[in-house]
């Protein structure tokens, strides 16, 4: 069973490769529509200017945005989405037909995606970071040393929480309120709004609550990692801190599919 | 005139009907505009928590005006053009697009009014919501003269966005798959949400120019406040008169390079 899944990742990326070739135009204008961390950069370097605001220069407002952009370009997808609208329309009977399980399927069709998106996101983020930010970049090699797994993680957990949403199609066949309810928490929890320190400034209770959560580990570990100045130790506690949401948000995509597969009733054919 | 009126009475109560038929997911709905309202205002509330000014020249009150002013225009066209819009990209795509331009009424009026989503006045309440709340905390309410004028510049407003819906709709007549354009649009209109004076140099000579946001939501905010001159009202009216004329030569342009889908 394991070998066999093996030996179809190969034949599963390269599908999800050609998949994301042939709409290269659509998933280039998917990609431009990521203008929160730009739109956050406005106005938090404006709030700023000729100061500082919660320990925040304007540099480093745009240095934290920046990073922010690159994040969420290369953690995001949209497999909740994509599974909603399989269960709507049927075509996830199809799916499970195959003898591979879906999850194995549907993360290999995400990560194909993943060279394209960085293809256009990281030269662009890294220009504007370097030109604009690079004072605030981590030069420390421990941190640089974790960036990528800890980019992985916030993946992992990303697509986990994705998975789950995109299951609870089985109950609902309209999932976008939990989605755009998911997505409001992920916006103020994360950091993709504001650094939490500063929204600590006026909610200490949000923010602390924030930390409890699986949202940091998405955004605002992996931005600390390439610009804060961490010693070792918090550095790999950010780390394992993610990877343990890693292994909690996968677990919990793959408990609610199963609950939800019992309720299946293919629609249409 | 007045039979393109009773039209769009008749679209509105068409789609009412279809959102009254799943009552869940309009109350869903409500809860979710709360939620993003509330989520729109958060950096807002968190800057003025330790500061008296976002922009030269806008404290708190006039922020919020702005804010108001991008959930209003936002929750009309989400709530009027867009999904008409999205449904003519599928139309196109179908080949039923041919079924519109056979009606005997304009084929811009009728893609523009095909379909409303009724629960966006949750967050055209939200928006006037916000309104008040900012005049609240200007201790005055807007004088009629600068009422009146921040009405009719919110019109222009929503009109000069209305005209870049319709040229992205007439470019979908050329690229058939681009139907994300609208949501790139979308968010390209969510700069407005902040006064323009928060952008620097070249920011916001694109933004006050090339896709002109703060027509749409600062220059109307500063009608209301009782700041803006002569000058800025007549480019503000002027501009969206002009983007209202170009989007229309668009169309008509691109409408007779329509080529059917399905024969």
């Amino acid at each position: 069973m394991i070998a066999r899944t093996l030996r179809a990742i190969p034949t599963l990326l390269r599908v999800g490769v050609a998949e994301t070739v042939a709409y290269r135009a659509e998933f280039l204008v998917w990609t431009l529509t990521t203008t929160i961390p730009l739109i956050m950069l406005a106005f938090w370097t404006s709030v700023a200017r000729g100061g500082q605001f919660a320990g925040y220069t304007a540099a480093d407002f745009t240095a934290y945005f920046l990073a922010n952009l690159i994040v969420r370009q290369v953690t995001s997808n949209w497999v909740g989405w994509q599974m909603a609208e399989e269960i709507r329309t049927g075509s996830m009977s199809m799916r499970l037909l195959r003898p591979i399980h879906p999850f194995v399927a549907l993360t290999m069709s995400q990560v194909a995606a993943l060279p394209f998106r960085s293809m256009i996101a990281i030269p662009v983020a890294v220009i504007l970071l370097a030109t604009s930010g690079s004072h605030a970049l981590t030069t420390d090699p421990l941190q640089l040393a974790l960036l990528v797994p800890s980019l992985a993680l916030a993946w992992i957990v990303n697509f986990g929480l994705m998975f789950a949403m995109g299951a609870t199609g089985f109950w609902f066949t309209q999932v976008y309120a939990i989605a755009n309810f998911y997505f409001a928490l992920y916006m103020l929890l994360s950091g993709y709004m504001m650094p939490l320190d500063v929204l600590a400034t006026k909610q200490p209770l949000v923010a602390k609550i924030a930390h409890y959560t699986p949202f940091p580990s998405m955004v605002d570990a992996p931005i600390r990692l390439l610009i804060g100045h961490l010693d070792h130790a918090q550095a790999l506690r950010l780390l394992a801190v993610q990877g343990g949401w890693a292994v909690v948000c996968v677990a919990f995509g793959i408990a609610v599919w199963r609950r939800g597969l019992r309720r299946f009733e293919a629609v249409g054919g | 005139m007045i039979r393109y009126a009773r039209l769009v009475w008749i679209q509105v109560r068409v789609s009412a009907a279809t959102a009254m038929a799943y009552r869940a997911n309009f109350i869903a709905q409500g809860a979710m505009a709360l939620v993003f309202i509330v989520l729109t205002v958060v950096p807002l509330l968190v800057a003025f928590g330790g500061q008296a000014k976002v922009a030269p020249g806008w404290d708190e009150a006039g922020a919020f005006v702005v804010m108001s002013y991008f959930m209003t225009v936002r929750a009309i066209l989400e709530g009027v053009t867009s999904p008409s819009i999205v449904d003519l990209v599928e139309r196109i795509r179908s080949g039923a697009f041919d079924y519109v331009l056979l009606k005997p009424a304009d084929a811009q009026f009728m893609v523009s009014t095909s379909r409303y989503e009724p629960w966006k006045l949750f967050d055209l309440l939200g928006g006037i919501g916000v309104g008040v709340y900012a005049f609240w905390l200007r201790g005055a309410p807007p004088a009629p003269a600068d009422l009146a004028l921040g009405l009719v510049l919110l019109f222009a407003g929503v009109l000069a966005m209305y005209s870049m819906w319709i040229v992205c709709a007439a470019a979908s007549f050329w690229v058939v798959r681009l139907d994300n354009l609208v949501y790139l649009l979308g968010a390209i209109f969510d700069v407005a949400r902040w006064p323009i004076q928060v952008f620097q140099g070249l920011w916001r000579i694109v933004f006050t120019f090339v896709i002109p946001v703060a027509v749409m939501t600062t220059f109307p905010a500063m009608a209301l406040l009782g700041r803006l001159d002569l000058a800025h009202v007549l480019a503000t009216l002027g501009g969206a008169a002009l983007m209202l004329v170009v989007a229309r030569l668009v169309w008509t342009f691109a409408i007779r390079n329509y080529t059917s889908a399905s024969s």
